[in-house]
């Protein structure tokens, strides 16, 4: 009995095996097609080479996914398009720690023209598990916070090794909105946050508006939270004290974002976000951009570096570049706010950007 | 492919400790303990902050298991003196850490190890971690072994009996806990030198990955005796890593499905030696109807029919 408990145990491994080995022999088929470009071709591609990447990303996020997807839009406008003459490996670790690991090595054991990133856990494994493998298949991070805090690279201006990409957080953009607060809303004495302080790139962004804050002598109240169903009761107990909300791009929160447009909108309290998304919903204001140009801006570098043979090393790290004021017409009338002259003159692209 | 299953094996031993630990609590004192999805970071929070404060990583390791075992004596105490029911005491403490685990990230919930010295950056930790899994292993074995040890085994099992044997129970759970908490804390610590970063989130669903190590080991190597059954832990927990990283090579799975997978590999392992009874008891029913059918029929053919 116990010799067929063990029998079960390898056998349900061996199917795995088989399963892994099959596929494991297409990719080192493609592998050849690519060494010798004889890789079968479709009228209408420039390349006649096939690429192969991989994306990891750490978890299904409306962001994150707007990475993805801007990532490979980038990529199609360049001639590369997926199930043509691109093979994309994509990993989703669902925020599991283990499986990010597992997922990291996986993709260090194949071979890719390139590994994508997306988000801070997926690029730290990515890059470690990589140099533990000694290959150097060039890297490009997207949506990481501080690349340099989670020492992804030692320096932005010229990364070295095989590692670059676009960091989300551009502390300009924090600046300017509160510096729109700051003189915009002048009796907005105090500020409250929704966060979880569990979360680094929340941690980041509330310290940077924080330091911006205290120029203006406005004080920044915290209102903590571990999980999305305590968000409600944090904006409620945050409504009787401050005279604004603001919410980073604190993912736990953002997920919970309706709640707080909700209080915003039943106490007549204005709604600062980090975030495009989120004013499209129903906040007023933020300065930022949208996570697919983000998601862009890293796919051009990865066209870069498939086509046109660049090395991440020379590549420099950059900041979302694209900023702008977006208003939320909607959700000023129904968080109280009139909307003057002089805040509509801030928006650049007033086309786009003014949701009505 | 060959490399990911070496690093598979890799992830398996380091986490093996972290199974063993979920044993203690879970087959031996019989006690469901969720303090592991807690300890697990806090081992990782301690190791991460120490070692980017220049402590020596094998110093910083020991710190981790006794920040662990600190963990689970307060589960254990809120459940022997406390009297809270052994599931909620572990919940307690799971949440109480999170905030306990920010304190001591120091408010910045990810730590990066880079360029830092840990256990692993100057030996490959394929060299090394069997030796080190079974020694502690072995370690285990032998403390189970010891008139505490069976003190505690016996906990489990019979807690009432050894409790007229004169042995205080709530102490011997509390050990357990404890225990089970540093060797879960150790298995952070490592992971987290392993994968150089610590981040809040790390622990989350470990008891599930911890749950399923012991069950799956169970279910293929079987579960003998102590000696036995530690190893069974620690090759389960090497096997889910492997059946995790292969799953990340069929072609027709979806980045979602992982977690599914999981919850199959449980079930599978479960149900296995239940539909292996089953199996046995059919083949024993048919042998036995053969045998009745044959003395049927050898009794017709010589017996005389008794009126």
């Amino acid at each position: 009995m116990k010799k067929r408990n063990i029998f079960a145990g390898l056998s349900l491994c061996f199917m795995l095996v088989a399963a892994g080995c099959g596929n494991n022999n297409a990719a080192v088929n493609s592998g050849n097609a690519t060494s010798t470009g004889n890789a079968p071709t479709n009228a209408g591609t420039a390349d006649s080479k096939t690429y192969k990447i991989a994306i990891s990303q750490y978890v299904e996020h409306p962001s994150l996914d707007a990475t993805r997807e801007g990532i490979l839009a980038a990529l199609k406008d360049a001639g590369l398009v997926e199930g043509e003459n691109l093979k994309v490996d994509l990993e989703n670790a669902q925020a599991d720690p283990a499986n990010n690991l597992t997922i990291a090595q996986k993709i260090a054991a194949d071979t890719n023209d390139l590994v994508l990133a997306i988000a801070t856990p997926s690029a730290q494994s990515v890059v470690q598990a990589l140099s533990k493998s000694s290959k150097d298949t060039p890297i490009l991070f997207a949506a990481v916070t501080d690349p340099l805090d989670a020492k992804i690279v030692t320096d932005l201006e010229h990364p070295g090794g095989n590692v670059s990409g676009v960091s989300d957080t551009n502390p300009e953009a924090i600046n300017r909105l509160m510096q729109f607060i700051a003189t915009q809303f002048p009796n907005v004495k105090k500020l409250g946050i929704v966060i979880n302080e569990g979360e680094p790139n929340a941690v980041i962004m509330a310290d940077i508006a924080k330091k911006e804050l205290d120029k203006h002598g406005i004080e920044l109240v915290k209102a903590a939270i571990t999980n999305t169903s305590e968000v409600k009761q944090a904006a409620e107990s945050l409504a009787g004290r401050v005279d604004a909300f603001y919410i980073t791009l604190d993912n736990t929160v953002v997920s919970a974002v309706d709640t707080i447009i909700q209080t915003a909108n039943d106490k007549k309290i204005p709604f600062f976000s980090s975030d495009r998304d989120t004013v499209e919903k129903g906040a007023f204001a933020t300065v930022g951009f949208k996570y697919f140009d983000h998601g862009y801006q890293v796919g051009q570098m990865a066209v870069d570096i498939l086509k046109n043979g660049k090395k991440p090393a020379d590549m420099k790290v950059t900041m979302q570049e694209k900023l702008d004021l977006i208003l939320n017409l909607k959700a000023a009338a129904a968080q109280g706010i009139e909307v003057t002259d002089a805040m509509k003159k801030e928006v650049a692209d007033q086309a786009n950007n003014i949701i009505q | 492919m060959y490399d990911s299953m070496l690093g598979a094996v890799e992830m398996g031993l380091l986490y093996a400790f972290m199974a063993l630990g979920v044993y203690i609590t879970f087959r031996i004192l019989d006690f469901p303990d969720l303090t592991v999805d807690g300890s697990f970071t806090t081992g990782g929070a301690i190791a991460a902050v120490m070692i980017t404060n220049g402590y020596a990583p094998w110093l910083a390791t020991l710190a981790a298991i006794a920040g662990g075992m600190l963990a689970g004596m307060c589960t254990g105490l809120l459940h022997t003196k406390g009297k809270i029911n052994g599931l909620l005491s572990g919940i307690l403490m799971m949440i109480a850490l999170y905030s306990i685990n920010l304190r001591i990230f120091g408010g910045k919930p990810n730590w990066s190890l880079m360029g830092d010295t840990t256990l692993f950056s100057s030996i490959n930790p394929l060299l090394v971690l069997p030796f080190i899994v079974l020694f502690v292993k072995i370690l285990m074995d032998l403390f189970l072994r010891t008139d505490l040890g069976l003190a505690l085994r016996a906990t489990g099992d019979n807690a009432r009996m050894i409790r007229s044997l004169g042995v205080n129970t709530d102490n011997t759970t509390i050990l357990g806990v404890s225990l089970s908490n540093g060797m879960v804390a150790l298995s952070g610590a490592l992971i987290t030198q392993y994968s150089t970063f610590a981040d809040s989130s790390m622990g989350i669903g470990m008891i599930v990955i911890g749950l399923a190590s012991v069950i799956i080991g169970e279910a293929i190597f079987g579960a003998g005796n102590v000696f036995r059954a530690t190893l069974a832990v620690v090759l389960g927990s090497i096997v889910y890593r492997i059946v995790v990283a292969l799953a990340l090579y069929v072609p027709w799975l979806r980045p979602s499905d992982l977690k599914l997978i999981t919850a199959i590999i449980v079930i599978f392992a479960l149900v296995f030696p239940s539909i292996q009874r089953f199996l046995k008891q059919k083949n024993m029913a048919r042998k036995r109807s053969l045998e009745l059918a044959e003395q049927a029929i050898s009794s017709k053919r010589g017996g005389t029919i008794d009126a």
